[in-house]
């Protein structure tokens, strides 16, 4: 059985009669076509139905979701496994939880980039859980400027809950790392994608986010910070998580319609975990379509754009 | 120099004279306990003559330490929130945002200014830490990208001091992209070759210090500040033991590499001056 969030429960009563209804068939003559026909149909109903009304709170939950998928899984769907992961900083050591390399995408070299959440108990040790120290978002600086030196586009896979808040990592400079991060990457001569594919959580985020293109898929939140954190610090209590998911304006809808990412990108019905093949052929038609639409334009023009984009970010008044 | 005269000036206060100052009118050092006059405070540039502490001061403070005769035009004094999110918590952001400006006499948590520092003109941009933390939201980040706008037209060199709990929860994602804006408008800056001078304050920490905080061709800041991108509480928490002596400090921060030097608020106007001075002989 999949991992099921408490909204999803409904679906989990169906998927369990379905299970029971392949057992009768497999345990005896009975013929269960029907019935499991039926249950099939509901199932695809049922997901649709819940997961077309969900609050902004459910979508963190989904963004969240144990089974949804991690940046490499993305990469070596994408690429078909030709991908060249390099590692380090050339500084202080290899960060686990900011991958990156070239890959191949059809025929076109991509630098891929992107933080890395583990798969088990094990591996989310191994990853620090998707947060980067300083010399993550360095590695990701050094194979950004690789990338341009070889007039390679950049892909950015986002999906952290923020850049790690530990003593090491303030010792090297957390917060120079992302500040120059975001300033070469302004810069960058190169085609530049973000894609949100989980959680978007703050400068952690926004430090391989700088781009001329900025997706997000459609159960994903990016913001200033997680819900639980905002709930914590102005709600003084753990418990309004939901009321700050709601305020914080984080879904994809709400950033595409506040003008803050460019597009959003479907997920499959139940989201991104019921079915990796399905996203990942999602993300991958729009990564060539968007790839090609840059590289028509020149790097002038393009940085130009840019910077007008995130210029252009805020709301006030005279 | 008339500046340092005229704040010098107060010294000279006999002490028939301050045992008349009426209570209330005297400030006690949080740090060593020492007692001087308020006047004495301001005489000292707001620094305890015992051990050294800086005070907290704000926007109006700052220009009356640095610029020349105290004097200065500001740009875009009434620019202000407009809470695009009608965020709302245990308060509303409007109303919040109403009280903080009731409160300081400040529109933002910002004020740029355009002013001279012994003759040569300068951009000077002071953030309030009294204005909402000093958290940075749309104008914050609007008005250092006017500011930068400024500096690329006139030639002017720029100085950010920088005093901030870091990006503005109220205005969420908004906020977020105030990072991504003053940096963009900064790589304009070093494209013209103009200087950028960021001075780091106590506190500058979270998405201020992740973005123009730590990208002046200099980063300096006064002794003591605490500098960094997570918060002290945070990092206590993560790690689950107590945070070594000095942790954050702008002297940790120097000993670690990530700041030029660190200046004392009697000798910032005159450091200034040198840097300003090399850059351009
Ligand atoms: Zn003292």
């Amino acid at each position: 059985m999949p991992t099921l969030l408490d909204f999803e429960e409904p679906i989990g009563t169906l998927l369990e009669q379905l299970e029971q209804a392949k057992n009768i068939a497999e345990e005896s003559d009975v013929d269960v076509s029907t019935p499991v026909r039926e249950l099939e149909k509901k199932i695809k109903e049922k997901r649709k139905e819940i997961f077309e009304t969900l609050t902004p709170w459910q979508r963190v939950q989904v963004s969240r979701h144990p089974d949804r998928p991690y940046t490499l899984a993305y990469i070596e769907h994408i690429t078909q496994g030709r991908f060249l992961e390099l590692h380090g900083d050339r500084n202080v050591k290899d960060d686990k939880a900011m991958i990156g390399g070239f890959g191949m995408v059809d025929e076109q070299t991509v630098m891929f980039i992107g933080q890395q959440k583990g798969i088990n108990t094990k591996m989310r040790q191994f990853r620090n859980f998707g947060m980067a120290n300083p010399e993550g978002y360095r590695k990701a600086l050094r194979l950004m400027k690789l990338a341009e030196k070889f007039n390679k586009p950049i892909v950015t896979f986002i999906d952290t809950p923020g850049a790690y808040p530990g003593l090491e990592a303030e010792e090297r400079g957390q917060g120079e790392a992302i500040a120059r991060n975001l300033y070469e990457m302004v810069q960058l001569e190169v085609p530049i994608m973000c894609i949100i594919i989980g959680e978007g959580a703050s400068g952690g985020a926004l430090g391989i986010a700088i781009g001329d293109k900025i997706c997000m898929l459609e159960n994903t939140w990016y913001s200033v910070i997680s819900p639980e954190s905002c709930s914590s610090i102005l709600w003084r209590s753990w418990e309004q998580k939901e009321k700050a998911a709601e305020a914080l304006k984080l879904t994809a809808q709400d950033m595409l319609s506040n003008k803050l990412v460019d597009c959003i990108i479907k997920e499959p019905i139940g989201g991104a975990h019921a079915n990796h093949e399905n996203v990942f052929e999602r993300v991958k038609a729009e990564i060539k379509k968007s790839l090609a639409k840059l590289q028509e334009m020149e790097p002038e023009k393009r940085i130009e754009k840019r910077i007008k984009k995130f210029c252009s970010m805020g709301v006030f008044q005279e | 120099m008339s500046w340092w005269k005229r704040l010098k000036h107060g010294i000279s206060t006999p002490t028939k004279e301050k045992k008349e100052t009426p209570e209330g009118l005297w400030y006690n050092c949080p740090t060593c306990k020492n007692v001087v006059t308020a006047e004495e405070h301001t005489t000292n540039l707001w620094v305890c003559s015992s051990c050294d502490y800086h005070d907290k001061i704000g926007s109006a403070e700052y220009f009356e330490v640095l610029l020349d005769s105290g004097k200065f035009r500001e740009l875009n004094p009434s620019l202000s929130s407009a809470d695009p999110l009608e965020f709302e918590d245990t308060k509303k952001y409007i109303n919040r945002l109403a009280d903080s400006q009731e409160k300081t006499k400040l529109r933002d948590a910002i004020r740029t200014v355009s002013g001279k520092i012994n003759e040569e003109k300068v951009m000077l941009a002071c953030m309030d830490f009294r204005f909402i933390g000093g958290s940075m939201g749309a104008v914050v980040g609007e008005k250092i990208s006017r500011a930068i706008d400024y500096c690329l037209r006139y030639n002017t060199p720029l100085i950010i001091i920088s005093k901030s709990g870091g990006a503005r929860m109220m205005e969420a994602a908004y906020s977020l992209m105030q990072m991504a804006k003053t940096s963009a408008k900064l790589t304009l800056l070093s494209k013209a070759k103009i200087p950028y001078i960021s001075v780091l304050t106590d506190p500058t920490t979270g998405g201020v210090t992740a973005s123009f905080a730590m990208l002046g061709d200099l980063n300096i800041a006064e002794p003591g500040a605490l500098i960094g991108f997570a918060g002290p509480r945070v990092v206590k928490e993560t790690i689950g033991k107590d945070l070594p002596e000095g942790f954050q400090t702008s002297e940790f921060v120097l000993e670690h590499g990530f700041l030029d030097f660190i200046v004392k608020r009697s000798e910032l106007k005159e450091k200034i001056t040198l840097a300003l001075t090399m850059f351009r002989n």
